[in-house]
């Protein structure tokens, strides 16, 4: 395994625009995050809604620009956005994304097994034809666990937990260095969790890849991730080994999060008032 | 490491119960409601006459008999004569051919053109938007008649020119609620995946937007059918449209007009009475489908 | 145990439509006494959503409810409409996942407060102005005075629920029913908002139906947890957490991940709807 990171981020900052005819200030999103992301690991950014986690995620992919410091993959820049369908298919190749919601990130006029062909079709090394690419489809939906039975429904035929497990084959048919699974199994109930939770430790298993794993849920992090970066109002707060430092949380806001997830024992605590 | 989760039993029945796919009729019936199907009903009867009138028509729509001129309802005439003598019947059979086709070629036209403006709209973004949709609000400051005016105006009274112009006046109508619905889909996460994933801008609008806007387009230019059947029956009627002595729903409530003072409305009467009931199988038709279309979303 | 405020006995549910009917609730039973909390957990589609609109009789015409529900003595189904209107105005509260579709965006967070109460028990602006300040501050929202006079959107989701849970405590209900009232939240807001609904409820000794997915979070909040599974409830008690008996139960807390420690690999449910079925065929 090389040692040298796929993703790193310096400095890297995002700010919008204030909206029109309100009179306020932009909004920085993201603040001087910097982090790295390695071959075959889970790297976690935690953090409350509004920490800027999630656009964190979507510059990386290119859904939205970065405003200052840089980011790279592969030592190649991602600063300026995709140059060309070319440049955004290379990309494509690189880094993935799984969207939080199953139900609206797939079309619901396209069948499974199209969804994943049309993904393979740009992707696949080759020039592989219509009779391979429905072979290769099937073989990756089986390895989502989703049978032969699935090619030819549609989503609003699954349930979320099977429409997931399509979002991740459909990334896998790219063939990725990078996952970025945005909130992936925050929707789904606890007993689909777990098996989209085992699904992504299946996968690393067998093949490598890395997962830049975007979550507010601690307990699920744990599970998933090696190392997490915390991150408070656009900025990282603390990062570190992650069972270290779910176990000893020093940083306060990391021990306040800690402190606020159920469990035996456990009785709801009142912070001090809230102001806004 | 091998998978060993198997899919629950639970959703494997349920979803071999959803594959069992309902019949057409079945469909239809559940888009349009009882009322909608029963003007469906409506409309393919009209539609079958008017497409088979050249073999059902009892008599040659043109062909005068003026010893027979104005005559009431006959076992001969159905439905009686007109002032020429023509029968009006077969009058009616062969004018819902220009008044079903005339419409149905303003919305096909305006139909294609006001989706592909829609759609470049939606998925440029920015200043081409800016641009498509200030066209768009200016053509839809002018009614739809003035297009027709000013196209007979320059190229003659004829069907054809009165069609041209109102395919023009129908276009924004069509572009403005594709468009609108264009947007929404392209905000919603499966275009930004097809997006990440490299499609091309033209893939994306025609495999990911087009089909889930498709609805709705189908939607409006049913709705907008309805218009256009009054405003070339209009045009017709102001003897600018579809010239005499071709059968057209709109002439032959003009030509009746006369023969009403006579004391002689069937022909006004029974061609106004079928443009009205076109008009409303076209109308409940769209509504339904509209309603429908809206509570896919 | 004290006496019961809430008694649903045998509740069932079936859904008609032109093709089928399905039966949703398939005999809910369980009470709540006055001052009790309950804590009634579910995956979606157990029905547990679908319990609380019977309860608060706001269950689609669709649905053919039958069983019994009894509010201290009184036939919650067979109640008429002026009895309706005061049973839902008076009696009960609710909470509700989403605070901000249950608020007229228009109106400020004064106006959402006092409006019912002046228009409806005929009480004076001022007076339930005064009661709707000093329960924001209860319920930990700083300058409540000023708060009156802001609209929804100027409040943060977690705020806003606990502007909520005031307009509940300011109609002086018997039983609250909160409905995931903290799952659009953060973590932290979510303990808070729980602590907040906790101390409120034990200081007012209200009763709470308590509805959720998080098990360990109903747990924390209530003296007895019921959890449902295919419009059943499979076990009740004040046992339920620390020693869970039906293997539905066992199963669901040990697929959540721990964040004291990483396994392996998260045990998978097995149970599901023929296992359930034999299972109540030899119960």
């Amino acid at each position: 395994m090389s040692t040298e990171a796929l993703v790193v981020a310096q400095n890297l900052r995002k700010v919008f625009p204030a909206p029109k005819g309100m009179k306020s200030e932009p909004i920085v999103a993201v603040d001087d995050v910097s982090f790295e992301l390695f071959p075959n690991e889970c790297l976690a950014i935690v953090g409350e809604s509004g920490s800027g986690k999630t656009t964190v995620a979507r510059m990386l992919v290119g859904l939205e620009t970065v405003t200052g410091g840089s980011l790279s993959v592969r030592g190649e820049d991602r600063n300026k956005g995709a140059r060309g369908l070319a440049g955004r298919r290379r990309w494509a190749r690189e880094v993935q994304y799984v969207f939080q919601d199953p139900y609206s990130s797939l079309n619901p006029r396209q069948g499974i097994g199209d969804i994943i062909q049309a993904s393979l079709s740009l992707h696949a090394p080759g020039n592989p034809g219509k009779r391979e690419l429905k072979l290769k489809a099937g073989e990756i939906l089986d390895s989502v666990g989703l049978g032969s039975a699935f090619h030819r429904k549609f989503p609003h035929q699954l349930s979320g937990g099977q429409r997931q497990r399509v979002a991740i084959a459909r990334a896998l048919a790219a063939d990725p260095a990078v996952i970025v699974l945005d909130e992936a199994v925050a929707a789904l109930d606890v007993s689909i969790q777990a098996q989209i939770l085992n699904l992504l430790s299946d996968i690393r298993a067998r093949r490598e890849v890395s997962y830049l794993f975007i979550s507010h849920d601690l307990a699920v992090v744990n599970q998933v991730s090696e190392r997490m970066i915390v991150m408070e109002q656009g900025r990282v707060v603390d990062a570190g080994n992650t069972a270290e430092l779910l176990a000893n949380p020093v940083h306060p806001y990391t021990r306040s999060l800690r402190a606020a997830v159920p469990g035996p024992g456990w009785k709801p605590v009142r912070r001090e008032r809230l102001a806004s | 490491m091998t998978l060993s989760i198997k899919p629950p039993v639970k959703t494997v029945k349920r979803a071999a119960v959803e594959l069992r796919q309902p019949g057409v009729l079945q469909k239809g019936y559940e888009r349009l409601g009882l009322v909608g199907t029963a003007a469906a009903a409506v409309l393919l009867v009209i539609v079958l006459a008017a497409v088979s009138a050249p073999v059902l028509a009892p008599y040659d729509p043109d062909f005068p008999d003026l010893l027979a001129a104005l005559g009431g309802p006959t076992a001969e005439h159905p439905l009686g004569t007109d002032a020429l003598g023509r029968d009006i019947l077969s009058r009616l059979m062969w004018g819902a051919r220009v008044t079903l086709a005339g419409p149905g070629l303003v919305i096909l036209l305006s139909t294609v053109v006001g989706t592909a403006l829609a759609l470049v709209a939606a998925w440029c973004g920015g200043r081409v938007d800016t641009v498509i949709s200030w066209v768009l609000d200016i053509l839809f400051a002018v009614p739809g008649i003035v297009f027709a005016l000013i196209s007979v105006a320059i190229w003659g009274p004829s069907l054809l020119t009165v069609v041209a112009g109102l395919a023009v006046a129908y276009v924004p109508y069509v572009a403005r609620v594709v468009r609108g619905a264009a947007l929404r889909e392209r905000n919603l996460p499966y275009v930004s995946a097809a997006w990440l994933q490299g499609q091309s801008g033209v893939g994306i609008t025609f495999t990911q937007i087009l089909p889930n806007v498709q609805p709705i387009v189908i939607a409006q230019a049913v709705s907008s059918l309805g218009f256009a059947v009054i405003d070339l029956a209009s045009v017709s009627f102001l003897g600018l449209g579809v010239q005499p002595p071709t059968a057209d729903l709109g002439l032959m409530v003009k030509s009746g007009f006369d023969s009403v003072l006579r004391g002689h409305p069937g022909e006004a009467i029974s061609a106004g009475v079928l443009i009205i009931l076109i008009v409303w199988c076209v109308t409940v038709i769209g509504d339904r489908l509209t309603s429908t279309a809206r509570s896919m979303r | 145990m004290s006496e019961a405020l809430l008694t649903l006995t045998d509740v069932r549910a079936v859904l008609h439509s032109r093709h089928q009917s399905q039966s949703l609730l398939n005999g809910v039973s369980f009470s709540i006494a006055k001052g009790e909390a309950l804590g009634l957990v579910g995956e979606s589609g157990s029905g547990k959503s679908l319990t609380t609109r019977a309860v608060t009789r706001m269950l689609d015409p669709a649905f053919e409810v039958s069983g019994s529900i009894s509010f201290d003595g009184a036939e919650v189904l067979s109640m008429g409409p002026a009895e309706l209107r005061n049973y839902r105005s008076r009696d009960i509260g609710m909470i509700f996942q989403d605070p901000r579709a249950h608020v007229n965006p228009v109106h400020t967070v004064g106006d959402f407060l006092t409006e019912e109460l002046v228009r409806n028990r005929g009480l004076a602006r001022e007076e339930v102005e005064q009661r709707a300040i000093t329960l924001l501050d209860e319920v930990g929202v700083r300058y409540p005075e000023r708060r009156l006079t802001q609209y929804p959107h100027e409040l943060s989701g977690g705020m806003l629920q606990r502007v909520m849970i005031a307009s509940v405590l300011l109609a002086e209900p018997r039983l609250i029913l909160a409905d995931e009232p903290t799952t659009a939240l953060d973590v932290t807001a979510q303990s808070d908002v729980m602590a907040i609904l906790d101390e409120q409820r034990r200081a007012r000794g209200l009763s709470l139906l308590f509805i959720t997915h998080d098990l360990e979070l109903a747990a924390a909040c209530c003296e007895r947890l019921a959890v449902m599974y295919a419009g059943e409830i499979v076990e009740q008690g004040a046992h339920v957490y620390e020693s869970p008996r039906h293997p539905y139960t066992i199963e669901l807390l040990g697929a959540r991940p721990s964040i004291d420690q990483r396994l392996e690999r998260l045990p998978v449910l097995q149970y599901n709807r023929d296992i359930h079925e034999q299972l109540k065929a030899e119960a």
